[in-house]
């Protein structure tokens, strides 16, 4: 199924589309509020940029710093190829402490490496703490937004998802009593998990440490009542120095939804006493794509889902319509650097209006690297067969100026004598749309009369 | 070749020409920087209570915690509040605490932010496991924005340190703000001085 495919599927709930649609803006003026009363803005934004350009020029040296401090702070540093390498080390690490029950809170990279089912499946319980990865995971879904995991969920849906496997009452839908059961559930397995995973929003290679911010408290709440601490991040979520976390927190919660601020902004510098912490750095082709001057950029992402809020396409397809771990306008370019063939039909996912790029805190260059990618993708061939046999005649017509003149007279005698050639199902414009008038004759025609009168 | 070496060869073959950093210069704004901290706590689901001095902290909880079955208290000050807790460094016996009363290092204007350590935490999980949370910070320390905060934070050698910005929350489902998801249900911030 493609993007197209799995968008019509979502649509089939007219109301359903509306709503998520109205939501997404909603969080998008927030995020529009927020920044409007932050003074120097755009200069963030800016710096911010140039602090990631930075990093990715310095990359070589900032890892081997930042794995040298982490080692000095007490922490094991390990590094994985492939998410399989991850999820292997993850593995081992909680085989060697002997434990069934883990909990985790919000960690993409885990999401990319599929690490809950490599661990459900060898036996391992995966307890996800922040509360809609519990409501999407307790529905055997994943995430369907970076931020927001359940974001296409009605309440309710959630309250008789907690009815099944919570014992909630039925019919209770009220999001505080759903957030309490949620609470009341969560702690016990705060109180009994021996290992805690968290992901990471930021490392800092002069120091060593990690920042990991939550709205919930969910990762500090594992990780201070576990005895072992797993912290999963790509190599690209390293920054110079300590101080350049006033320029990523002053951004990132106000991107995200419109907060001045998470709620928790955790700096994790040496493990507490007794605990083992460890830090693993995945590649997963990040530094091949650092080879790339079109592509690069993408991995400045800081990850806080501005892209996904204000993107009318995900507004109205809906993030499992992406079938990848990142979704929205931001994983329609990073997924065709790990899989071009899965997912050639993402860059064509978008209007290309270039609302992504407006909102990105980092300034990611998200619609061009989209136009960038159709070109790669089509040049490689992994476009559909009617596509290419379109694109194919459009340039043979558009090419030769006496064929498109008769191209153009022939499509306005047959629009205007028989529409069902344009007015049929299988034309996707046709879809939802009216089809406006033919022209009487050709712009050509109109100009040379014109001229002459 | 081990990944390490693998990533780390790959990495330094693809990283493209150095591009510098850049300086960091921002406006600090001509805000009542107190003023502006009350006014974005409260917005966040914070309670500010000003007070002269720490015995109208003493003052207010006896009032409004009368009820606290357990109150944690880690500033020497405040020890006639209920003592100060001996901690045994098993977080899990913590879990029936209802306040805990911390004192933080200072606070940030712009976004409601407080930051404390390890160090003034008795047990890095107690901020977090909660009931409910006081933290106690003089006026005077208040820093205008971020980039102030991490001025002050430059040579800090914390092992675990937080910004604390109101109660735990989530808005997971619909949308709908609820305070206290896991962490603390209600933050209480005390602002000494005149």
């Amino acid at each position: 199924m493609n993007h197209a495919d799995l968008a019509d599927h979502f649509n089939k709930d007219e109301p359903r589309v509306d709503w998520h649609d109205k939501t997404l803006w909603y969080i998008r003026e927030k995020r529009d509020k927020a920044a409007w009363q932050t003074p120097d803005w755009e200069l963030l934004r800016s710096t911010a940029s140039q602090i990631k350009n930075n990093v990715l020029s310095n990359l070589h040296p900032y890892l081997l710093q930042f794995e040298k401090k982490a080692q000095q702070n007490g922490v094991t540093v390990h590094w994985a190829s492939t998410p399989e390498e991850h999820n292997q080390i993850v593995y081992s690490i909680i085989q060697k402490h002997g434990v069934a029950n883990i909990v985790k809170s919000k960690s993409m990279l885990t999401e990319e490496c599929h690490l809950n089912a490599y661990l459900s499946n060898r036996g391992i319980d995966v307890v996800d703490t922040d509360l809609g990865e519990r409501i999407v995971q307790l529905a055997g879904e994943p995430p369907s937004h970076i931020v927001l995991p359940c974001i296409h969920w009605r309440k309710e849906e959630i309250g008789e998802l907690f009815h099944k496997h919570l014992g909630t009452p039925k019919g209770n839908a009220d999001p505080q009593f759903l957030t309490a059961a949620a609470r009341e559930h969560l702690r016990q397995r705060f109180m009994t998990s021996k290992v805690a995973i968290t992901g990471v929003n930021f490392g800092v290679a002069e120091t060593g440490e990690i920042v990991v911010c939550t709205n919930e408290g969910n990762a500090d709440l594992g990780v201070q009542l576990a005895d072992v601490h797993i912290a999963c991040m790509g190599i690209e979520k390293i920054i110079p120095q300590r101080k350049h976390l006033g320029v990523f927190l002053r951004l990132l919660a106000r991107s995200a939804t419109g907060q001045p601020i998470t709620t928790y902004s955790s700096h994790f510098r040496k493990p507490r006493d007794g605990q083992d912490m460890h830090i693993v750095l995945v590649d997963n082709g990040r530094s091949e794509r650092l080879a790339s001057d079109d592509f690069r950029n993408a991995l400045k992402c800081i990850r806080c889902g501005a892209c996904f809020n204000t993107c009318p396409v995900y507004r109205r397809s809906g993030g499992h319509s992406y079938h990848t771990a990142v979704a929205g306008p931001i994983g329609s370019i990073l997924a065709p650097g790990l899989d071009m063939k899965q997912h050639a039909d993402l860059p064509f996912a978008s209007t290309l209006c270039g609302s992504c790029t407006n909102v990105c805190p980092v300034k990611i260059d998200i619609h061009d690297q989209l136009f960038k990618w159709r070109q790669v993708i089509v040049q490689k061939g992994y476009t559909s067969t009617s596509k290419k046999v379109g694109m194919k005649l459009m340039t043979f017509v558009l090419s030769n100026p006496s064929v498109y003149k008769i191209a153009g007279a022939t499509a306005r005698w047959f629009r205007k004598y028989f529409p069902v050639v344009v007015n049929n199902r299988f034309n996707l414009w046709y879809k939802q749309r009216e089809m406006p008038l033919a022209p009487k004759g050709s712009f050509s025609d109109w100009y040379k009369q014109n001229r002459k009168a | 070749m081990s990944s390490r070496e693998k990533i780390l060869a790959t990495v330094q073959a693809n990283q493209p020409n150095d591009s510098p950093l850049p300086e960091l210069h921002f406006s600090v704004g001509e805000d009542n920087h107190v003023d502006r901290f009350k006014t974005v706590l409260s917005g966040i689901g914070g309670n500010v209570v000003e007070v002269a001095d720490r015995n109208q902290i003493h003052e207010f909880i006896k009032l409004n915690f009368s009820e606290s079955k357990r109150i944690v208290n880690t500033i020497p000050d405040l020890a006639a509040v209920s003592g100060i807790h001996a901690f045994e460094n098993d977080p899990h016996r913590l879990e029936d605490v209802d306040l805990a009363i911390l004192q933080g290092h200072f606070g940030v204007a712009e976004n409601g932010a407080i930051w404390i350590t390890e160090d003034r935490m008795g047990d890095r999980a107690l901020p977090f496991i909660t009931q409910h949370l006081a933290l106690v910070i003089d006026k005077k320390e208040i820093v205008p924005n971020l980039h102030e905060a991490y001025f002050r934070l430059d040579t800090s050698a914390h092992q675990f340190g937080t910004f604390i910005a109101g109660p735990s929350k989530t808005a997971d489902i619909e949308q709908s703000l609820v305070l206290g998801a896991h962490g603390p249900k209600s933050l209480l911030v005390f602002l000494i001085g005149q």
